[in-house]
């Protein structure tokens, strides 16, 4: 691939950085990124590495736009509300740069079509709202050996952790399997602070470019926590665990399946 | 004795448990946490009888969800 003068304008100041150059511009532009869940943490995510010239961007949410997700969701706008957000999220993209082929899956992903939609991509975001899918992406990458980066935020607080399959700490190796029901506070109910989103969403995508550039430090084995009020980032190193029911020395998860759906209806949460 | 919290310097009781610094520590959810002592993951089961010792370093680390539209 040959970058056109109108892309070296377009992307002249990652060229100009040592680290990206042209060649680094143009492993981008031949990268493949999937994005799971076009929300608080897939919009900031989708929006950057469209700006940055991925080449192709799978983008994946079953859901269509509330009025509600527009406090977080910047790349939905008030004109889009009640349209699929997948198709909300592609219009956006394609208006960004021209150069991002965005693919859509207007489903939500389970045990039976992960795989298939996931294979090929060379980095997953994982930026969902529930657990039964976060470990589901962490599986699947694992079968598929697809580096990804998981987060989640809730209120003023977020975390992010990078995975490499097989070779660094899955979020299995952190947590076993979902907690049980009705423990589970979500932003519906606990609520979310909207930029905290596009601090977290924005981190993935860094890690994203790195990752298909292959440079810098990935965040691996490593969980990087940030509160918005005391504004403290903290890394917390996590080695992985022999027992880890994924990666670990003897693994229970050979195949994938679908975690019970924890739902944590008002009248029953402790939270 | 003295221990790190997620990073903080804590004077705790002597001889607590996992499961007791918890409470003291007022972690409402304990059900919402995974626990890393001296870096390494503990299994759940290992909480009442892991006793803490001066100078250990504990994590919290806490499920989170969030992100998307749902949620």
């Amino acid at each position: 691939m040959v970058l056109t003068e109108q892309q070296m304008e377009r992307y002249s100041r990652h060229i100009i950085l040592e680290q990206v150059g042209g060649a680094g511009q143009e492993k981008l532009l031949a990268s493949k990124v999937l994005i799971v869940g076009a929300g608080g943490l897939g919009a900031p995510a989708a929006v950057y590495l469209a700006a940055a010239g991925v080449g192709t961007i799978g983008i994946v949410d079953g859901d269509k736009v509330d009025l509600s997700n527009l406090q977080r969701q910047i790349i939905h706008h008030t004109p889009d509300v009640g349209k699929d957000k997948v198709l909300s999220a592609q219009n956006k993209m394609r208006a960004i740069n021209p150069d991002t082929k965005v693919i859509t899956y207007n489903r939500r992903i389970t045990a039976q079509n992960v795989r298939d939609i996931i294979r090929g991509y060379d980095f997953v975001i994982d930026g969902t709202d529930n657990f039964p899918a976060k470990f589901l992406i962490n599986d699947a990458c694992y079968f598929e050996k697809i580096p990804f980066s998981h987060a989640g935020i809730l209120q003023f607080d977020g975390q992010l952790i990078t995975v490499l399959p097989g070779r660094t700490t899955c979020y299995r190796c952190i947590f076993s399997a979902p907690p049980p029901a009705n423990v589970v506070p979500s932003c519906s109910q606990a609520g979310v602070l909207g930029v905290l989103a596009g601090v977290i969403g924005s981190l993935q995508a860094t890690e994203a470019i790195k990752s298909l550039l292959g440079i810098g430090e990935l965040l691996t084995s490593t969980l990087l926590t940030y509160n918005a009020l005391t504004m403290e980032f903290r890394k917390v190193r996590l080695s992985r665990n022999p027992d880890c029911p994924l990666c670990g020395r003897k693994p229970r998860i050979t195949e994938l399946k679908d975690e019970e759906q924890i739902v944590c209806d008002l009248k029953n949460c402790k939270c | 004795m003295t221990l790190v919290v997620n990073g903080k310097q804590t004077n705790i009781t002597d001889g607590l448990t996992i499961s007791e610094l918890l409470v003291e520590e007022n972690v409402k959810m304990p059900q919402m946490v995974s626990v890393e002592l001296n870096g390494q993951i503990l299994k759940r089961s290992e909480f009442d009888r892991t006793v803490l010792k001066d100078d250990d370093k504990v994590e919290f680390l806490y499920f989170m969800g969030g992100g998307n539209g749902a949620d």
